[in-house]
């Protein structure tokens, strides 16, 4: 377990999935691939499928569209993964708490590792979130989804 | 022949923001074209009637990331339109500046994704790069990359330092010579060309039925354009150009945007130069009752809001309407009789936000999953290097 | 003529053309003018802005307030620099009128939005069916009435809605 576990890390691929967002942090995330910040010097890949995901990163408020949706896709993602939330939308729902569209927050649907706060967060916020991630994970700080839960918030400077 | 439907999206890993396009084809032409929206409402109208009109402007705000401007700019018309008043001088300039400056990166954003789906990820890479420039920009004027929250009823929220200004300024100047190459590089490419001309047509006609809005109507030949029919900012003060197509397809669609990069450089040089001092903001007291209406011309097209007041501090009914509301219908006309591969790009071209708005697959009848909204944009790019290969590129 | 002689005489022939079905007619402002007109008329009064005076066509805000559901048509005359907006009152407890998009394809979705989210029921639209709202929405709850209740019982709201 712990081998497969430091092998994922060297190198996640991350699914990017908005559940109903303004998109300035999907397109913060996108950035982060553009030659400024260009996270995959850190081996981070945008996966093209769920099935190759390791990390699954979400941003937007979980409107109820979305919701059906995004618990397919987690039963999809092969375990161990890691569930990153992106933005105060997906923390909280941010300003849409009270929105009729909006019934549940995200760690309510899916157990979410990281959070990395902002509206939108920079990229080098989403950037250190992704790091302090891989480190916590790495000196096994973060347990996987499906082993018994720990949640635990990434402030990102 | 037999009819295949193909689904695009909602979770399509190259769009950033969910959608769900169905297409119905027989072999490879699109004969038919549904919309299912819903995957970014978030019942932002009913959340502006329990807050304050001050709060309401950091919302809507929150509607889209790209032109998270244009729609805090029109709420505020819309409050200022309850009751005559004027905005102050120096107001009206750092508005202008501001939505300008975030035309420049919503066009390019377009220009990064355009040339994503097509396969050119240099131009991707190359003009994202240079939207972080444009995005400094923003941040040395305003604090931040995005959602300014400059805006407010009555003027700006904070002043422009006039040291900044020739820092912005010099900055600005370090790009052109970058984007008259990008320019020059996108507008003779033979293969873009070939790929872009003729495809996806709106014919005028159609573009004034759907009523249709921003460069989407430009290219079909419609020379409207809400900053110069119904002035607001200092528009009517400086030097500036409508830009215009003719024949309304993706190839059009794409040069009146390149070229509203330069008009919009223009405003801002224009503005910060002669940025007069003053004040930033006419301290409005008291909220009348009344009606008030507020549309400004956001990148993708006209943003419309229209704000009731009761005479307390929160709106009554606030309306939203976003340009992509009246440019997604135009599907219907471009992309029926299209080629397959050709779909992604002519859906593209509209720059569509659907978080303004409130996704693509091929499906056989039966339900059975032939392709993936992935496997169109890679049809995409194949007829690209097929175009390539043909002319000796 | 100038252009503010050519915008009275615009106003002028609506308001002779139409004066049955008028209610009220508010100038407002250069660049604001409101109608309010009767259900009945809104057909061709939008038929003749949209076709004739070749105005473009905004939007429609539909407000509940506790007399009636009322629609506001926005136009916009760009020659004029004047957005002309056209008001119908309809009943509060079955609110129907008929549908503009027989006359023009740009109101077919927001005629689809307010019909889901206020419950108004355009005669004569050829797609009424829902556009914003999830499948599992229920039926007859409108989420912009003024009388809307949260009714998911799953829902975790600490602050009302």
């Amino acid at each position: 377990m712990n081998a497969r576990f430091r092998a994922l890390l060297k190198s996640p691929w991350v699914f990017h999935l908005s559940t109903g967002s303004c998109n300035n942090c999907d397109i913060e995330i996108l950035d982060c691939l553009t030659p400024r910040f260009d996270v995959e010097r850190f081996g981070i890949l945008l996966a093209g499928s769920i099935k190759h995901a390791d990390v699954l990163l979400v941003t937007g408020s979980c409107n109820r569209q979305a919701v059906e949706r995004l618990k397919r896709l987690y039963d999809q993602i092969p375990k161990p993964c890691f569930v990153v939330a992106v933005g105060e939308c997906a923390l909280s729902r941010g300003m849409f708490i009270d929105s009729y569209n909006c019934p549940v927050p995200l760690d309510h649907i899916v157990p979410v590792d990281v959070y990395i706060p902002g509206c939108p967060p920079k990229p080098e916020a989403i950037l250190a979130g992704v790091v302090k991630l891989i480190r916590k994970a790495a000196e096994m700080k973060l347990p996987a989804t499906g082993d018994g839960r720990g949640i635990e918030e990434v402030v990102a400077q | 022949m037999s009819k295949t439907i193909v689904p695009i999206g909602p979770y399509h890993p190259l769009q950033e923001e969910p959608e769900f396009f169905t297409l119905t084809v027989e072999g490879e032409e699109v004969v038919d074209i549904d919309v299912r929206l819903g995957y970014n409402h978030r019942g932002i109208e009913k959340l502006s009637e329990s807050r304050s009109f001050d709060q309401t402007v950091f919302l809507v705000e929150r509607i889209c990331g790209i032109c998270s401007t244009s729609h805090p700019y029109a709420c505020v018309r819309a409050v200022e339109d309850l009751f005559p008043m004027d905005v102050p001088e120096r107001a009206r300039y750092i508005r202008t500046i501001i939505a300008e400056g975030e035309r420049i990166h919503s066009h390019l954003l377009w220009l990064g994704l355009a040339g994503h789906f097509l396969g050119y990820n240099t131009v991707y890479m190359w003009v994202w790069k240079l939207r972080e420039e444009i995005l400094d920009c923003m941040e040395i004027l305003t604090g931040n990359r995005n959602n300014y929250a400059m805006f407010k009823p009555g003027g700006v929220r904070r002043d422009v330092r006039a040291e900044d200004i020739p820092t912005v300024l010099r900055k600005i100047d370090s790009i052109v010579p970058t984007l008259e190459m990008i320019k020059a590089a996108v507008l003779d490419d033979p293969v873009l060309q070939a790929r872009l001309k003729g495809v996806g047509i709106l014919s005028r006609q159609a573009a004034v039925e759907y009523s249709a809005v921003g460069p989407t109507a430009r290219a079909s030949g419609i020379g409207k354009d809400v900053r110069k029919d119904c002035a607001y900012g200092v528009y009517d003060r400086i030097d500036w150009n409508v830009v215009t197509g003719r024949n309304g397809d993706v190839w059009d669609k794409l040069v009146v945007r390149v070229l509203e990069l330069f008009e919009s450089i223009k405003i801002i040089r224009q503005c910060l130069e002669g940025l007069p001092s003053g004040e930033i903001d006419a301290r409005i007291a008291d909220y009348p009752a009344g009606e008030g209406i507020g549309h400004i011309e956001a990148p993708r097209g006209e943003t419309f809001h229209y704000i009731r007041s009761d005479g307390t501090n929160r709106p009554v009914r606030h309306k939203v309407r976003a340009p992509t509301y009246m440019n997604l219908p135009t599907f219907k006309e471009t992309v029926k009789g299209a080629n397959l591969a050709d779909a992604t790009i002519i859906l593209a071209a509209i720059d569509p936000c659907y978080c303004c708005t409130e996704r693509m697959a091929v499906r056989t009848p039966e339900g059975r999953k032939l392709m993936g909204g992935y496997d169109l944009v890679r049809l995409s790019r194949e007829k690209t290097e097929r175009l390539r290969k043909e002319l000796g590129a | 003529m100038s252009r503010t002689e050519e915008r009275e005489n615009v106003l002028n022939t609506l308001h002779r053309r139409f004066g049955a079905g008028i209610i009220e007619f508010a100038d407002r402002s250069p660049r604001r003018v409101y109608l309010e007109i009767k259900p009945e008329s809104v057909c061709e009064v939008a038929d003749y802005l949209f076709h004739t005076l070749e105005a473009r066509f905004n939007t429609a805000s539909a407000t509940d307030t506790p007399a009636a559901v009322e629609i506001l048509y926005h136009f916009t005359l760009e020659r004029f620099g004047l957005v002309i907006s056209l008001r119908v009152e309809l009943d509060r407890g079955a609110p129907a009128v008929d549908s503009l998009a027989c006359c023009f394809p740009a109101a077919e979705w927001i005629e689809r939005e307010i019909h889901e989210l206020f419950g108004v029921d355009f005669r004569g639209h050829p797609d009424l069916r829902r556009l914003l709202l999830p499948e599992q929405w229920p039926e007859g709850v409108h989420p912009l009435r003024r009388d809307y209740q949260e009714w998911d019982s799953e829902a975790v709201r600490t602050r009302g809605v």
